[in-house]
């Protein structure tokens, strides 16, 4: 072991002149830089894939439109939900948008203090990721009340009957945790796009997209001491929302492990919840970032280098995520709980065993086999099927935690089978056409990516920031 | 206080002997003069000198943030923290308070005879609030600060200004400097070989 030669260090990451920084491809300068992804909004010249995904999110969010007023004409129980499993489909979704929400603030504030530059070209595209994903978690818990009219009896407010949440509660805590998440990552999102609606205003032609963002931009001029005070916001924002983050799928995860139902009592849920969450989003982000890339020619800024380290990336969590599944079943058989032990065993090999075996594959087996190679790191083919196959692994996770232990019957008179209907299945690919809908609409009207961040990142001789990142002149 | 109209002093000229300072809407203010550079180093350089020569009433416009050019302008440190730290202590303190209230004297809930003021179970809670208040106040604080959102501003009168955020560094003397004076002011500019030098109207 020791006698092994270290290779050569490689110097092909992240080199330390910015002249030789290979996140942004070819000699772009602070013109073409605003041109290459200003004009993309501003010329509105759209490629066949984007009438194609837009059209697609519309189709899909039409059928949520439907499932929706079905629901409320009937009521929750057009869902496929009983007794036992009284969340269903709802909580399965909402989990399962919230964690893909997550990569967005990990890339926009934990990857910002880290000095991440990679993520530079990746950010604003992943919070508008994060605030559309969380739109889409926060719509299965409002649906899900019988009385949605009623959703603002979730927040405390002076009211006649003087009732008020009970604060004890890990339900109570989601409120918050959520309404602050969501709103926390629209002005960190919106804080980042100041400038750059700035930027559009002065570079725009037509009238309207001058008055439209001129009033956006909020008289933005780039003033040196604006900067300093702009810097300091953004600096703290990214502090504040790491431990936010990861405090909103600890807070989830505390809805199951505060409960006494058998392998959901566990206190690995949060850090599991997290690690998972992390991976479904990067999949998610790479997973649209590649066609969009492809579509838009955007390969100068979000560059094959790029998916090599959110594969790498996606390798780590999922290795995390794996580590997790293997705890869970250790802890229940090493803790000799009767009840653990046969839910495990009911889990992995009962009437649902199939979507444990489908989250093993999907999350676990295919993708972790294959991202080890750099070249199917750096394949577009490859990287699109694997965050595929990683988007529905983690479908299946939050199923097999939800369904298969919440149906275990411990009492007679709750013994049921759980099987969505029509209706949830409606409801889950509708919030799939809002998601897709939402996006599309960003991409023709916002900059995807942020124009400021990228002519930081040019190189001095190009005129850029010598590879600054925003923050780092923040005292 | 100089209340003299000379020409060429930036100061608004049109005010009476009578103690009336009302300037004449028709006749245009000079805001300032506005130098453009290339370069976010020429800029912060040339702020440094228009510093050293004693001008305290200036400012450099970017396409992205230049720190030296805020060194430079000896605005080194930002009031942004302590505003948000203050914001998120406020913003804990209530959301403690308010979990407080409820829960022990506003709808106080016997469960298992546990205490109706137990604070551990109110953390969650008292630290979203606090982060929520914090990146809010920094929003509103920034903006307040800064004196945003304003629709206008007389630099965006220069057709130059448009490049500012774009790829062009500028810097801007204004007329409400006590060291201004057009002519002066013009030519201490010209003598740092800005791109282009502009006399900007409010």
């Amino acid at each position: 072991m020791a006698t092994a030669e270290l290779p050569p260090a490689r110097n092909t990451e992240l080199p330390l002149e910015p002249e030789m920084h290979p996140l942004v491809q070819n000699k772009h300068d602070l013109v073409s830089v605003g041109d290459a992804i200003g004009n993309v909004v501003l010329k509105g010249e759209h490629p066949r894939g984007w009438w194609f995904g837009f059209l697609a999110g519309f189709a899909l969010l039409q059928i949520l439109a439907v499932s929706v007023c079905w629901l409320f004409y009937w009521g929750v129980g057009v869902w496929g939900l009983n007794v036992p499993v009284a969340w269903g489909f709802a909580i399965v979704n909402f989990v399962w948008w919230i964690g893909i929400g997550h990569a967005g603030t990990l890339i926009s504030a934990i990857l910002l203090l880290l000095h991440q530059k990679w993520r530079t070209s990746i950010n604003r595209f992943s919070e508008a990721m994060t605030i559309f994903a969380v739109m889409c978690a926060g719509l299965f818990p409002l649906i899900h009340m019988g009385r949605p009219w009623f959703f603002y009896w979730l927040y405390p407010f002076p009211n006649v009957a003087g009732v008020y949440p009970q604060f004890r509660s890990p339900l109570t805590w989601d409120v918050f945790a959520v309404t602050t998440y969501f709103t926390v990552s629209l002005v960190f999102w919106y804080l980042g796009l100041v400038p750059d609606l700035a930027a559009l205003r002065d570079q725009a032609k037509k009238r309207w997209q001058q008055v439209a963002y001129g009033l956006l931009a909020l008289g933005w001029r780039g003033s040196a001491i604006h900067w300093r005070r702009y810097e300091k916001v953004y600096l703290i924002l990214g502090g504040i929302s790491t431990p936010l983050v990861l405090s909103v799928h600890t807070v989830v995860s505390f809805d199951f492990a505060v409960s006494i139902v058998p392998l959901w009592h566990a206190t690995i849920f949060p850090p599991f919840f997290v690690a998972g969450a992390i991976y479904s989003g990067f999949a998610m982000v790479v997973a649209i970032a590649i066609p969009v890339r492809h579509w838009y020619k955007l390969e100068d800024f979000f560059t094959d280098h790029h998916l090599n380290i959110m594969g790498k990336v996606m390798l780590a969590t999922g290795f995390l995520v794996t580590y997790g599944y293997f705890s869970e079943i250790w802890m229940a058989w090493y803790g000799h709980s009767l009840y653990e032990w046969s839910a495990t065993l009911n889990r992995v090999f009962g009437k649902y065993g199939w979507s444990y075996w489908a989250l093993i594959f999907f999350n676990c087996v295919f993708p972790l086999t294959f991202l080890w190679s750099k070249r199917i790191r750096q394949s577009e083919f490859w990287m699109e099927l694997i965050c595929i196959s990683v988007l529905i692994g983690m479908w299946f996770e939050r199923y097999v935690i939800v369904i298969t232990l919440a149906r275990e019957p411990y009492v007679l008179a709750a013994n049921g089978n759980y099987a969505p209907t029509i209706w949830d299945y409606g409801t889950m690919i509708g919030s799939m056409g809002l998601f897709l809908f939402m996006f599309f609409l960003f991409l023709r009207y916002l900059p995807m990516i942020s124009i400021t961040e990228m002519r930081e990142l040019l190189p001095k001789k190009q005129g850029g920031g010598g590879g600054h990142s925003i923050m780092e002149n923040a005292p | 206080m100089s209340t003299t109209a000379e020409p060429g002093t930036g100061h608004a000229p049109g005010h009476t002997d009578h103690g009336l300072n009302v300037p004449d809407p028709t006749i245009p203010v000079t805001f300032g003069v506005l130098a453009e550079f290339a370069t976010a180093d020429e800029m912060s350089h040339a702020i440094e000198k228009a510093v050293a020569a004693g001008y305290t009433h200036l400012d450099g416009y970017s396409p992205y943030p230049v720190g030296e050019a805020a060194d430079a302008l000896k605005f080194d440190k930002s009031e942004m923290g302590p505003v948000m730290f203050i914001g998120g202590l406020t913003g804990a303190c209530a959301g403690f308070a308010m979990q407080y209230w409820a829960n022990t004297f506003g709808y106080s809930l016997n469960i298992g005879g546990r205490p109706y003021f137990s604070w551990p179970m109110f953390v969650p809670v008292t630290f979203e609030m606090m982060v929520l208040t914090t990146a809010l106040t920094g929003l509103f604080g920034l903006l307040a600060i800064c004196g945003l959102p304003r629709y206008n501003h007389p630099l965006f009168n220069s057709k130059a200004f448009e490049r500012a955020s774009r790829d062009r560094f500028f810097m801007c003397i204004e007329a409400s400097d006590p060291k201004f004076n057009l002519a002066e002011t013009r030519a201490f500019i010209n003598g740092l070989h800005p791109l282009s030098v502009e006399e900007v109207m409010e």
